[in-house]
């Protein structure tokens, strides 16, 4: 006798993107920082500018209202349209 | 190995496996329309029946349309229906047989069950039907509810409410290995989620199985009724048990409870799902010996299928978006309900807002209990300065207001206030004032430990937990001067909130 189960996932497919080409220099690329609002996290990124501005790329900084939850969408949305690239800094 | 199918068109299931299509399976049976009534009177008997057989020679006294459930023969003379399917049996709801239904333009108007002579009489418009029988007798089981048939009743016309994907297996695949190969077991096995199973579970909700119980994160994505009750399925639950899962998948499901923090936190938290009202009771829940362990079904398939919700819809596993360094053990389940009717305090539901008499569930991001020992205080304000001493350390003697806790009060401690006459609020207030700390206390540094709130706090005095962030409930065995307290997580805006949701059959 078939023996027939019921499926108990989303049945969602996983999409797959390919990530943008890398960069062949940081020069003149605006670099976004999210700092995820964790301690010392700026930090982290202060020093993280300080490079990225050595090498001729312009740098803005995003921070998340807090570190529990995911980055608001309208914060997504104005760093995809502002940077070219995103760093997410995890700290601790 | 396993076959996935995918409903193409209404009555069809193709089968794939391995890329190729392997079945297609007919699921036609399973779209039966409701059967129409003809207009009349339809009777609806079977052989096996003693008031069928007695009530058979009267139907030649009227006409009417006769449907037959178990012999093609019977009522000799009558020129009966076979309902061999049993499809007008079930769609129309026939419990007992004899039935006597009055149909008008395609309607029932008028039903009897069983032999109520003056019944009969007036339906049918006989006045001497029968005047040689008893006045009543009552009727048999149909066909269409024997419990033995029931299962493949409901799959064979109700199957169809069911949208999910069918997994179907081949005859060597062991159904809990597959189960474990396609990652949706909590590392435990599971029962298999087979149609029967799943609409039986179905029975313990009137929401129907396309309503959407919540959006479930990480992966944010709708969950229905159906699939909560095929996880229900899974992790053991009763029908009487879905409805608490809803309830709680509806408040863990919130921006305040914030289940995607929860599970992304390296701490070892999990939603800790409180039962309040009679239902607990009723459907079996566990609020007192071994109060948090083993040996209770309600309590562990209830605390299972939230989690596995969050597993196999929400795609919160661990390793991906859960991250924790520990976790818990109750991260598999943990589900209690408040020892209500031996409390001396008013419950935690009512000190959230809802009437004792309504059953609802309260979820809370908590990491696994520990015990409060004091078996040796017998006034109030000596086991309040045992107890604050203890919530103390919840997470770090020297880290406050950040985390919430959930003090549970065993019935001997609860017994010594609820004596002395403090309410929940008086025993509240007074763990509170016991809980005010000198910021020198905790300051980075201060007793030898680097961890602690930072300098500028040192002249302050702090509060241990928030006003509202301590959370008391009443349960556990009868014998035993203990209570348990459950750490929080970061709480407030920037972490998780206790949720309190209504249970709605």
């Amino acid at each position: 006798m078939t023996r027939v189960l019921l499926d108990p996932t989303n049945e969602r497919s996983v999409l797959q993107r390919s990530r943008v080409e890398r960069p062949a220099s940081l020069h003149g690329k605006t670099i976004g920082l999210l700092d995820i609002s964790k301690p010392r996290g700026d930090v982290f990124l202060n020093r993280i500018e300080q490079r990225l501005t050595g090498l001729g790329a312009t740098v803005l900084r995003f921070k998340k209202p807090t570190f529990t939850k995911p980055a608001p969408v309208d914060l997504r949305h104005e760093i995809a349209t502002r940077c070219e690239m995103v760093i997410e800094a995890l700290a601790d | 190995m396993h076959q996935e199918c995918r409903s193409e068109s209404p009555g069809d299931v193709t089968c794939v496996a391995a890329g190729y299509v392997s079945a297609v399976v007919d699921l036609s049976e399973r779209h039966h329309q409701r059967p129409i009534l003809p207009d009349g009177l339809v009777v609806i008997v079977k052989q096996d029946c003693e008031t069928c057989r007695m009530i058979a020679p009267l139907l030649a006294e009227f006409a009417a349309t006769v449907y037959t459930q178990d012999d093609p023969t019977f009522p000799e003379g009558a020129d009966p229906i076979f309902d061999a399917d049993l499809a007008v049996s079930w769609h129309h709801s026939i419990e007992t047989v004899p039935t006597l239904i009055r149909v008008v333009d395609g309607h029932e108007v008028e039903r009897t069950v069983g032999w109520l002579r003056s019944d009969w009489q007036r339906i049918t418009g006989v006045d001497t039907l029968g005047e040689r029988l008893p006045v009543m007798r009552p009727g048999c089981g149909s066909l269409s509810v024997d419990p033995n048939l029931l299962d493949s009743l409901r799959v064979r016309f109700s199957g169809g409410v069911l949208r999910s994907r069918r997994l179907e297996l081949a005859d060597l695949d062991d159904e809990m290995e597959v189960l474990f190969d396609r990652g949706v077991t909590d590392g435990l096995p599971v029962t298999p989620p087979t149609e029967a199973r799943v609409l039986r579970m179905l029975e313990g909700t009137t929401r129907a199985p396309d309503d959407v119980v919540a959006i479930v994160a990480p992966d944010l994505v709708e969950v229905t009724i159906e699939k909560v009750a095929i996880n229900a399925v899974m992790a053991g639950c009763r029908p009487e048990h879905l409805p608490w899962v809803i309830a709680a998948l509806e408040a863990v499901c919130t921006d305040e409870f914030n289940i995607h923090g929860v599970l992304a936190t390296t701490m070892p938290v999990g939603p800790v799902v409180i039962c309040n009202g009679p239902g607990t009771r009723a459907v079996g829940l566990n609020s007192g010996v071994n109060v948090f362990g083993q040996g209770n079904r309600a309590n562990h398939t209830i605390g299972r299928a939230v989690q596995l919700v969050v597993r196999n819809i929400g795609g919160g596993r661990p390793g991906g978006v859960d991250r924790a360094a520990h976790g818990n053990p109750g991260k598999l389940s943990f589900c209690f309900a408040e020892d209500e009717v031996g409390s001396p305090f008013t419950s935690l539901a009512v000190s959230r807002g809802f009437a004792a008499n309504v059953d609802t569930v309260t979820v809370f991001a908590g990491e696994g209990p520990r015990c409060i020992v004091d078996q040796l205080a017998r006034d109030p304000d000596q086991l309040a300065n045992t107890i604050a001493a203890c919530l103390r350390t919840a997470h770090h003697p020297k880290l406050v207001i950040g985390y919430d806790c959930l003090l549970v009060l065993g019935p001997e401690h609860a017994r010594v206030f609820g004596e002395a006459g403090w309410t929940r609020e008086r025993l509240l207030a007074e763990l509170h004032d016991r809980l005010q700390i000198p910021g020198r206390e905790l300051v980075r540094g201060a007793g030898g430990m680097a961890e602690g709130v930072p300098e500028y706090l040192v002249d302050l005095t702090l509060g241990k937990f928030r006003p509202d962030g301590l959370l008391l409930v009443h349960a556990g065995g009868g014998a035993g001067l203990f209570s348990a307290m459950i750490g929080g997580w970061a709480n407030g805006d920037l972490g998780s909130r206790p949720v309190t949701r209504r249970v709605v059959r």
